[in-house]
């Protein structure tokens, strides 16, 4: 690996020099084209090759793992097959643990997408003091996921908590956040969308700034009120976008870990007492370093490895058809207007 | 409701067609004001709780103004984890990734823009359909060879992970083929540069607002990364770890922990104040490309 290297790095004084043809020996002409061969596949390599080992690698192992009995501590213990794979499919724990996951994920993905969008169309006006606004709605991203947990944790704390004391002043009787399944995703998902909505709404807004002014004021001129022009003219051409978001989204959604795991720490089981809000990744985590079991743990890993791609695919076929019909629609406006004026 | 409320203000849009462009009023600082307050609110609250005593939290109306117990409850936060070895930790692993990832992703990501290879279009169609691969769930093998050579417990066993990323070699790739003109790269190669020299000379110039971008990025995700530190270095905490251990008592003191979050903020909340305009042009930019 190095003795190739050098050839390359040994010619590296040369350019600098002022310019003067170079004088063709047959040692420098097979350095240069070996130079020009070589260098693109050297340039990829240190990508591909630290990629595949702590990348695909350990993928690709688990499921070797998943098709074996497999102890932490022991080490494997006889090939089983798809029996661990069989043994997750009727755990009633790993059903919970991905209607949690759903549950949390749509809880987040919506109201979110809704916000952005909402949060988007008003910078998206000629307002005073644009990066400072742009800039204020993403304070909430560089508050780590940890630290989110932490302070939303003790807000929806049940017995003392921020919430409840406002609610219990307005006569409202507490929720128990932490205890029951739906407060408890709620919860969990407030966190997810305090820290990612002004994220996506700059996305958002972006694309909103990509649809070209004329096409507005056009619109304006036939009649069209800001509303009716957010609806039929915004709204479809920053689809893409949105599809985007929701993709993000939903490979980040479904692998959720620190929120719950940290939701409640005095719990025993990680994901509350009874599993309320225990996700997929945190039942993964638990089996797999509580309980010891590799072998099961990574069959629920290549389940849910499934289950994303499963759901990157739909969506990606779904953006594709939304796309073309998309751009067919915006053609067929713009010849509109053309002939209109 | 916008059936009512949509024909009112296209009257007075009539009047002024090509106002589409004009200042908004108080609704839309309204708004913006809604936004603010909810996105900081919440850090602030955190602020106000850790600076007051306990007892604090469990008031009816939270308290507007701190307390006097910063420092006292700054104490505790250090006396009960190892505050200052954890952000150490933390600085090293998110400036090692950084430097990483950054490196090798303008590296391959200006192979795969500018140099003709046989192979090209194949091996950039592999790093795209492995964006949205979740390496995460590899865990299990990455800590049995972890735990193999000895590593857990050590920074190398957080680093090495995530020293590339798809994304990186992609978004650099993507930002790379715009800007550098194919005629530059031929005339360095004229000249008699090597390659390598003019990836240097040529490519690493016009890469830099992106290398800035793609670095800053990457050592935000790399510092809020909880799942694999917690599972290789707990006795060996980054902030994260170190954070989270301030609340896995039985007993849960929340002004201890809301100001250690506190704490915990404070640097990428500097790093926003001094490159929140990167930040914000960035996922700007890289929305139109995506």
């Amino acid at each position: 690996m190095t003795a190739t290297l050098t050839p390359p790095t040994s010619s590296d004084t040369t350019p600098h020099e002022p310019y003067r043809p170079k004088q063709r020996t047959p040692f420098a002409y097979w350095r240069s084209r070996f130079d020009v061969k070589a260098s693109p596949y050297l340039y990829i390599a240190p990508f591909f090759v630290l990629f595949g080992l702590v990348g695909l690698f350990p993928l690709v192992y688990t499921f070797v793992v998943s098709l074996n009995e497999w102890n932490l501590l022991s080490g494997p213990a006889g090939f089983v097959g798809l029996d661990n794979y069989v043994a997750e499919l009727t755990d009633p724990f790993f059903w919970n643990s991905l209607f949690n996951t759903v549950s949390i994920f749509l809880l987040s993905a919506i109201p979110q997408l809704v916000g952005a969008v909402l949060i988007a169309a008003v910078l998206d006006q000629n307002i005073r003091a644009k990066t400072f606004w742009r800039m204020s709605v993403l304070i909430p991203y560089v508050v780590t996921p940890v630290a989110v947990t932490l302070i939303f944790s003790s807000a929806f704390d049940e017995k003392y908590g921020l919430i409840n004391n406002v609610l219990q002043t307005l006569s409202i009787d507490p929720v128990m956040w932490k205890t029951e399944t739906l407060p408890s995703h709620l919860a969990i998902a407030s966190m997810v969308n305090w820290r990612w909505t002004g994220y996506n709404a700059l996305i958002l807004l972006a694309a909103m700034q990509a649809v070209p002014r004329d096409i507005y004021e056009s619109a304006a001129l036939d009649g069209a009120g800001p509303v009716r022009r957010f609806f039929s003219m915004t709204l479809p051409s920053i689809r893409p976008t949105m599809i985007f978001v929701v993709i993000t989204a939903t490979v980040g959604g479904l692998q959720i870990f620190t929120e719950p795991k940290l939701f409640n720490p005095t719990t025993a089981t990680p994901g509350g007492p009874q599993r309320q809000y225990q996700t997929t990744v945190l039942y993964l985590w638990d089996l797999a370093f509580n309980r010891q079991n590799f072998g099961k743990a990574s069959a629920v890993a290549w389940l849910l490895f499934l289950i994303i791609v499963l759901f990157g695919v739909l969506n990606f076929l779904i953006s594709r058809r939304i796309a073309s019909v998309e751009s067919r629609f915006i053609a067929k406006k713009a010849i509109k207007k053309g002939k209109r004026s | 409701m916008t059936t009512t409320t949509a024909p009112a203000p296209a009257v007075t849009r009539r009047r002024k067609p090509l106002g589409i462009d004009k200042r908004p009023g108080f609704l839309t600082y309204g708004l913006l004001i809604v936004f603010f307050v909810a996105g900081t609110y919440p850090l602030y609250w955190s602020f106000i709780a850790g600076t007051s005593p306990s007892s604090v939290l469990t008031e009816t109306w939270p308290p507007l103004l701190p307390g006097g117990q910063f420092w006292q409850n700054v104490g505790e936060v250090m006396n009960t984890v190892p505050f200052w070895t954890s952000l150490l930790n933390s600085i090293i692993v998110s400036s090692v990734i950084t430097v990483s990832v950054v490196l090798f992703s303008t590296l391959a990501g200006y192979s795969f823009a500018k140099l003709k290879f046989r192979g090209r279009e194949g091996l950039l169609v592999f790093v795209i359909a492995t964006l949205a691969v979740p390496t995460q769930l590899g865990i299990i093998p990455l800590f049995m060879v972890m735990k193999q050579f000895g590593w857990t417990g050590t920074l190398g066993a957080v680093i090495v992970p995530t020293l590339v990323t798809a994304f990186g070699v992609f978004f650099m790739r993507q930002y790379l083929v715009d800007v550098i003109p194919d005629e530059l790269i031929e005339a360095a190669r004229v000249d008699g540069a090597s390659m390598l020299s003019t990836f240097w000379h040529v490519g690493i110039p016009a890469a830099r607002p992106a290398m800035a971008i793609l670095g800053l990025f990457t050592f935000m995700t790399a510092w809020t990364d909880y799942l694999w530190p917690l599972l290789v270095v707990p006795q060996n905490p980054t902030l994260q770890v170190a954070l989270s251990q301030l609340q896995s008592a039985k007993y849960v003191d929340y002004s201890i922990v809301l100001t250690g979050a506190v704490l915990a903020t404070l640097p990428l909340l500097l790093l926003f104040v001094l490159a929140g305009k990167q930040l914000v042009s960035g996922i700007m930019a890289g929305a139109v490309k995506g």
